[in-house]
């Protein structure tokens, strides 16, 4: 028996030590996906979409592990503390990396931290009825929540992208609007089908979903949805309003150059898949090209945006 | 649909669907029986394997190991006193005083009858009621989610019968509990004292865990010295049929409880945790022997069991319908449909029609299959505690409590957190407090209070925002259900007198 340990013990060594010298020819072994939200959810569902096409551009398996909670603020602070060998890689939201710490106390993580490699695509918001409704356009809808002031409108987590573009969509409206946050996007889907609430700001992806029971009135984008081709965006309807939510992948602080580049090919070339392409825009999902260059743009420019609309709202942390 | 159903047939008869099933079956079993691996997490384990099959196949895998996690759940809880899954939580009430007995074999075998009759329910919910019973799930709206939170509460006063007073102040203790991390509305953090860590809150598995497990453990170490094995084997001849007879002659438990788990499914966001509990609450009320609850008695288990696997079928009514999961591995279901590109709604029903019966059927079959996978693993489970001697069964409990609390979000700060709630459980038990109620408060806080903050906000459109509360039938309904379940241990002594007079002729 102490000869079977010291045995395993030696082999873990041995395993341990050459893993560690064998940067260079990265990757040599599984990778691990972490996906910080539940499986079955959407962040799972497009790393999902990506996980057999990025083993085949990397040659090894992609292992999915979910650190779910805090709204994924509890696997991003996990990344900070990530051996960064490029072995491990998460699965990153925007706005939430950048929300997260500017409103609470000590999220874990600061924005800096999570370092893109990677933005795939970009999920704009939608203001959703039931179809059966009487608000039948963006028109109508404006017209009802002028007559009902504090119209209750349903829509995922706070602060959040649903919930910031409910309070900017009211002001370039000139409404009285009543978000109410739902634990998700589509725990708040019922709620909706059962006229608990009027009308949703939520995602593309779920006007997507649901075609015979949701009216999307209108798209937070610069253009239409794929998925959605006949609703207008609210920028064609005059209202200057665009919000949504992105999703890419990061590596810990501290990844070697080389780890990184290898990473951002191949998610590059899987975004370029036909396949993959297919599915992710028929599920209601913009696909987006940043890579780790623009990355770094798009969220420090995001950052600046979202620093002034929390501190209008009073919502930053002091 | 007869079409369709028999083209399903037609599909499932083969060997490799059937090996399929049975595979399935041992799998979830497995993981159902060991604490931290939820039924949720079996499903999303075994997600990249379906990749590779049909997307028939590779639902019909996933019923499977969903079907039989729930059941799995049970052994661990009637063997060594700790819900596998969450939907077995109640099953320790009885499952575990029968088994100290040394009725442990009986114990599971009741479990097994009882889930397979339970299963089978929920799915013939699904097949034939399904459009109609999802619009249920659509009446039930924040205020509604808030008054189904108070009426689990009111559970309590039938869980902790011997003791209302402490068993009130160990609900709200879980509701404490609940309240740590990211609030549900509103995004505020509250009561991490600092930690990052602490932002996802307490899970609900981890604290379960710690709550049952280790002061199990702890009990065991503390009497290992007088008892080297932690129960003893009475083996009885003819067990298995005498056991059958016994449960089959429990129909009312057996359908009530199975009905109530088919609705408590059918809403999304509750699921079987809810269920075993408001099933085992509804037997004690509607028994002649209240008091014999916790005893190690068989309508406790036939309530608990037959209710989580009625959950299953019920789970997926407003999910094949409507594309809304009811309990949360039908949400990991629906991401596998997503990605096959078949979307819940209608359409599965029609132009899809005959992957959705192949399934229902499949998990039919699954349901029946768990008697012979069940008594078969059961039987060996039974011996492998009964024979391990309990200082080799404690540590290895802790060792399996170390990594299903790690497991459950892939996080080391989980197990620091189970270890910490297990000592306070251990002290706690001694002080007279169950971990009944305290998991029960702990469940039901978030949807209690995300339905009360949502409620009041969508009030704020009525002239007075609390009227909100008192709107809908659904919420009367469930208000004189509380105030009914709250009173009940009251009537109960007085009901109890009179049946002793009488009691002579009724038969327990």
């Amino acid at each position: 028996m102490k000869k079977f340990f010291l045995l395993l013990s030696l082999t873990i060594f041995c395993i341990a030590t050459v893993s560690g010298i064998a940067l260079a020819k990265y990757p040599e072994k599984a990778i691990t996906y972490v996906i910080c939200f539940n499986p079955g959810g959407e962040s799972d569902i497009t790393a999902r979409i990506q996980q057999k096409p990025l083993e085949k551009v990397l040659g090894v398996p992609i292992i999915m592990v979910y650190k779910k909670g805090g709204g994924g603020a509890v696997g991003w602070s996990e990344l900070t503390r990530t051996k960064p060998d490029g072995y491990t890689i998460f699965g990153t939201n925007l706005p939430h990396i950048i929300v997260q710490p500017l409103t609470r106390k000590n999220a874990g993580y600061k924005t800096e931290q999570i370092h893109n490699v990677y933005i795939f695509e970009f999920t704009p918001n939608v203001l959703a009825v039931k179809k059966d409704s009487e608000i039948k356009t963006l028109k109508d809808f404006v017209e009802y929540a002028k007559k009902h002031p504090n119209l209750p409108v349903g829509g995922s987590g706070q602060p959040s992208a649903n919930s910031l573009g409910t309070v900017e969509f009211s002001k370039v409206a000139n409404l009285k609007l009543n978000y109410i946050s739902f634990t998700g996007s589509g725990a708040a889907v019922p709620a909706l089908f059962g006229g608990h609430v009027k009308a949703l700001m939520t995602y593309t992806s779920m006007a997507a979903r649901y075609p015979d029971k949701m009216r999307a009135l209108a798209v937070a984008a610069e253009k239409r949805a794929k998925a959605l081709p006949d609703v207008p965006t609210f920028k064609e309807l005059g209202y200057n309003y665009v919000e949504g939510a992105y999703r890419g992948a990061a590596v810990p602080p501290g990844t070697p150059e080389n780890v990184r580049k290898v990473l951002e090919k191949a998610f590059e070339k899987v975004n370029h898949d036909p396949t993959v392409i297919k599915k992710m825009e028929d599920l209601g999902f913009i696909m987006e090209y940043y890579g780790e260059a623009e990355s770094k743009k798009l969220v420090d420019k995001l950052t600046v945006y979202y620093r002034n609309l929390l501190k209008e709202l009073g919502l930053l942390k002091k | 649909m007869i079409e369709a159903l028999s083209g399903a047939l037609h599909h499932i008869f083969t060997v490799k669907i059937f090996l399929m099933i049975i595979a399935g079956l041992f799998g979830g079993l497995l993981t159902g029986a060991l604490p931290g691996l939820t039924a949720t997490m079996a499903v999303a384990l075994l997600v990249p394997f379906t990749f590779t099959m049909e997307p028939t196949e590779g639902l019909i895998v996933l019923g499977a190991i969903y079907m039989s996690s729930i059941y799995g759940g049970s052994f661990s809880a009637i063997l060594v006193n700790t819900p596998g899954t969450p939907s077995s939580i109640g099953t320790t009430f009885d499952g575990y005083p029968m088994a100290k007995r040394g009725e442990g074999d009986r114990a599971v075998l009741i479990a097994t009858f009882a889930s397979v009759y339970g299963g089978i329910i929920g799915v013939l919910f699904l097949l034939f009621l399904a459009p109609p019973l999802a619009k249920v799930a659509l009446k039930f709206g924040p205020p509604e989610y808030f008054w189904m939170a108070v009426f689990g509460i009111t559970i309590i006063s039938s869980l902790a019968s011997k003791n209302i007073i402490k068993g009130f102040i160990g609900g709200a203790i879980g509701l404490l509990i609940s309240t740590i991390g990211i609030a549900p509305i509103g995004g505020d953090v509250r009561f991490t004292a600092g930690f990052s860590q602490l932002q996802g809150g307490i899970e609900l598995i981890v604290a379960l865990i710690g709550f049952f497990c280790i002061p199990e453990a702890l009990t065991m170490i503390g009497q290992r010295g007088k008892k080297f094995h932690l129960t003893e084997a009475k083996r009885k001849k003819g067990i298995f049929l005498q056991t059958f007879k016994d449960v089959m002659k429990k129909q009312g438990n057996l359908l009530r409880s199975s009905i109530l788990g088919t609705i408590v499914g059918i809403l999304p966001g509750a699921g079987g945790s809810i269920a075993n509990l408001v099933a085992y609450n509804e037997a004690v009320r509607v028994s002649k022997e209240p008091e014999k609850f916790g005893t190690g008695i068989i309508d406790g288990i036939i309530a608990t069991e037959s209710s989580n696997n009625a959950v299953v079928g019920g789970g997926m009514i407003p999910l094949v319908t409507l594309g809304i999961p009811g309990a949360p591995p039908d949400a990991v279901l629906y991401g596998v449909l997503l990605l096959q590109g078949l979307r819940p709604g209608p359409e599965l029903f029609t132009t899809h029609s005959h992957v959705i019966y192949t399934f229902i059927i499949s998990l039919f079959f699954a349901t029946i299959f768990m008697l012979p996978v069940g008594v078969i693993a059961g039987k060996v489970l039974h011996k492998t505690v009964v024979r391990l001697p309990v200082r080799f069964l404690a540590p290895l409990i802790i060792f399996l409590t170390i990594i299903g609390s790690y497991s459950i979000r892939n996080n080391i700060t989980d197990v620091y957190i189970m270890l910490t709630l297990g000592v306070l459980g251990y002290i706690l038990k001694r002080l007279g407090f169950h971990p009944g109620p305290i998991t029960l408060g702990l469940i039901l806080g978030p949807i209690g209070e995300a339905g009360f903050v949502q409620a009041l906000l969508i009030g704020e459109m009525l002239p007075n925002k609390w009227m909100i509360f008192f709107k809908s039938p659904i919420s009367w309904i469930l208000i004189i259900l509380s105030l009914l379940s709250l009173s009940w241990p009251l009537f109960a002594k007085k009901l109890a007198k009179e049946w002793k007079v009488k009691g002579d002729e009724v038969e327990g």
